[in-house]
């Protein structure tokens, strides 16, 4: 990110829009830089004003993740895009037990989207990043034209650094390990499907958007090499995790319908949508899986937590040439918690 | 959650099913057929045949209203869809069908036509009020549960003058279907389907009610209970039956007796009968040709038919051969006796539709049961 300090003007950030100079490269990038993003994330690495952020690594083992975010509406009950950003790809980082380091951010514009929006967008980007501990080190804005994007749409790039010894890993979960989930599901899903006005109702439930390292660091002191791997159930729920899990170990599931905890308005608006919440989307859970011997310990530091405060046993791990996940329904019987087929909502992140 | 939790009470289905257990008698088989998707899918997704003595068995019936659509139906609103003036108005369900040649409508989508996923049919007629220099077509599928809001999306449509708002209407009625389950005299016995009861419709028989189940219940000597769509209204309804069957009774039962009447939501069929009349014959996926089994639009309501709007003319379509739906849907064959089930039919490659709605057969079995099959072929492995 470079910027020329010489300008004539300040941004109209009330009132203006994102026209094609501001991803030109040219001055109006320049000035979009400094008055939205370097103003939002305020760190000496964009001081510098280069268009690379230099840092000394620390020795060990560290992650890398990606991710794009495309999340319709831009804001919703309990976060936006710019927060959702920062919190998925941290979270990316920490399901590998990483402290996370450093982010950069990646913008695609389109040709008219309201300044105000693109400042409110990065203040929250900023104010998670800080709150997360991270900076956003090194960014990059472009623009399209007027219908070749949705508003804007955000990559976030981030590493972190991993404890000694630790290694989790999807492909590490052995018969009769304990499955604990963090807390509540479906809130992120529902919370965005509730701004969607083509559905047509409405719900006093927040995106549970969060993140989730800070968790992590209790749980890895309090386990150590005993959790054998961590995952956070985004897109496609906590059904479509376990079942990728279950075929990175090549292993099956079996859960209890009852120790999943779902709140009310959740189910409520699942009901009415004919969604299942095992397949709605979370941005501040997680799900661990761990050796029998240490679940009382995990479940003690996530409880203290506040981001854990719901942990609970789900079920367990057990051998399953078919890789199935089966659940034990709270009506007795027993079905399959099978992949999602098709697309349960799309641009749920 | 109220009014849900209460009917799917685990404590209160097992006490159910001990009472099926103890009043099944043990030298009989007990075999009923629920006629909806909607009661087969909460047969798969709560496990409902866990809960059962092996000696009842449950048979999935037709009543999934986008299994029993013909592929030349759904050939004819791709079609449509293709045209470039149409915009294609259509529920999540019917996206995935496979059409003749390996289509569907989600293709067509990708390939350009204007079709979009709608949660309700009013959401079409405003769309349709919004973009003026658009044809939307609704296309109206399902039984008579959903066929009063299409009445009623034609209502809305006439109020607001719109002439750019038609329906493609595909809406079927369910007694017909019930007699071409049970009319077997005349069929060969490997195509008789044994049946000693019904679970009736839940949401059809709220707008028709109980009354029109009698003739059939009497003149095919089963009885049929009307039940709800959670777990414990169908686990309710399997001890009514096998109660009914041990008096020797052929009655029409209520069970649903929160939502349904005899003679049904009268408002809803004044809607329909103001708009739909019956079809001389109507193809269904299965069945075959029923005759005065579906409906049409009223000639006063001609210009709101897509059919005759942009002359929908059919052209017959066969199912691919080695696909069993037929077999399925008339409760002929479990789904995991067709060659195709989990070879290469999935819910991600669907060869039937049977695999595509979560209401079909197939996609349940597949999607909640399937592990059952593992466990029946050791069995008979340990018995063999």
């Amino acid at each position: 990110m470079s910027s020329p300090r010489l300008r004539a003007r300040k941004l109209d950030i009330r009132g203006g829009l994102v026209d094609l100079s501001h991803g030109a490269g040219g001055r109006a990038s320049a000035q979009l830089i400094d008055e939205i993003f370097r103003e939002a994330f305020d760190n000496p690495f964009l001081e510098q004003g280069n268009d690379q952020a230099a840092f000394d690594v620390p020795a060990g083992r560290m992650v890398m993740s990606t991710d794009g975010y495309v999340i319709w509406p831009l804001f919703f009950p309990g976060g936006d895009i710019g927060s959702l950003a920062v919190h998925g790809t941290i979270n990316d980082l920490a399901m590998a037990g990483a402290r996370p380091l450093h982010l950069a951010a990646s913008y695609i514009l389109e040709e008219g989207f309201p300044l105000a929006d693109l400042q409110r967008i990065a203040q929250s980007m900023g104010r998670a990043a800080s709150q997360a501990g991270v900076a956003i080190v090194t960014g990059d804005t472009k623009v399209v034209e007027r219908g070749k994007a949705d508003g804007v749409f955000i990559t976030t790039t981030g590493i972190g650094l991993v404890p000694a010894g630790l290694d989790l890993s999807g492909d590490r979960a052995r018969p009769g390990d304990r499955v604990i989930l963090s807390g509540s599901i479906g809130d992120h899903g529902v919370a965005v499907m509730s701004k969607r006005s083509s559905l047509g109702f409405e719900t006093e439930i927040q995106s549970d958007s969060a993140a989730l390292h800070g968790l992590v660091a209790a749980m890895v002191a309090a386990a150590g090499p005993s959790l054998r791997l961590l995952r956070d159930p985004t897109r496609g729920g906590l059904a479509t995790t376990l079942n990728e899990i279950a075929q990175q170990s090549r292993c099956g599931f079996l859960i209890e319908e009852s120790s999943i905890p779902v709140r009310p308005e959740v189910a409520a608006a699942c009901e009415l949508l004919g969604l299942d919440p095992l397949y709605v989307a979370n941005e501040g859970k997680l799900v661990a899986v761990a050796e029998p011997g240490v679940t009382d310990a995990l479940l003690a530091v996530m409880r203290a937590h506040p981001l854990g405060r719901e942990a609970s046993v789900i079920g367990e791990v057990t051998a399953d040439d078919e890789y199935f996940v089966q659940m034990t329904t709270s009506f007795g019987g027993g079905r399959i918690v099978d992949w999602l087929a098709g697309e349960q909502l799309p641009r749920i992140c | 959650m109220k009014y849900i939790d209460e009917y799917r009470d685990g404590g209160l289905a097992r006490s159910i099913a001990a009472s099926i257990a103890r009043e099944a008698v043990l030298d009989r088989h007990y075999r009923f057929m629920e006629f909806c998707g909607g009661h087969t899918h909460a047969i798969s997704r709560y496990g409902i045949e866990d809960l059962l003595p092996s000696n009842v068995e449950m048979v999935h019936g037709p009543g999934c209203p986008v299994c029993v659509l013909p592929v030349g139906r759904i050939d004819d609103a791709i079609r449509l869809a293709m045209r470039p003036e149409v915009t294609l108005c259509t529920y999540a369900d019917l996206m995935r069908v496979p059409a003749s040649g390996g289509a569907s409508l989600l293709k067509a989508k990708a390939a350009g036509a204007d079709i979009r996923m709608i949660y309700s049919s009013m959401d079409a007629v405003l769309i349709a009020e919004a973009e003026p220099a658009r044809q939307v077509v609704f296309f109206a599928i399902g039984f008579e549960t959903t066929t009063p809001s299409t009445a009623l999306s034609i209502g809305l449509a006439r109020r607001k003058q719109l002439t750019n708002f038609s329906v493609f209407c595909n809406h079927v009625l369910t007694p017909p279907a019930i007699r071409a389950i049970l009319d077997i005299k005349n069929l060969p016995e490997v195509e008789r389907v044994l049946v000693d009861g019904f679970v009736g419709p839940a949401h059809v028989s709220t707008v028709i009610g109980t009354a029109p189940y009698v003739a059939l219940a009497a003149e095919f000597e089963k009885p049929v209970v009307v039940a709800g769509f959670e777990p414990l209204d169908v686990v309710q309804a399997i001890l009514m039956l096998v109660r009914q069957v041990n008096e020797g009774r052929c009655e029409v039962e209520n069970q649903y007796i929160r939502a349904v009447t005899t003679g049904g939501n009268l408002i809803a069929q004044r809607e329909i009968a103001e708009i739909f009349e019956l079809r001389k014959t109507f193809e269904w996926r299965g069945l075959g040709e029923l005759p005065v089994s579906a409906l049409r639009l009223r000639d006063a309501y001609a210009q709101y038919d897509a059919e005759q709007r942009f002359d929908v003319v059919p052209v017959p379509a066969a199912d691919n051969p080695a696909c069993e739906c037929g077999d399925v849907l008339r409760g002929l064959k479990k789904p995991s006796e067709c060659k195709l089930f989990g070879t290469v039919c999935s819910p991600e490659t669907p060869m039937g539709s049977c695999m595509v709605s979560p209401e079909g057969a197939c996609a349940a079995h597949w999607t909640y049961g399937r592990f059952r099959d593992r466990a029946k072929a050791s069995a008979m492995q340990d018995a063999a």
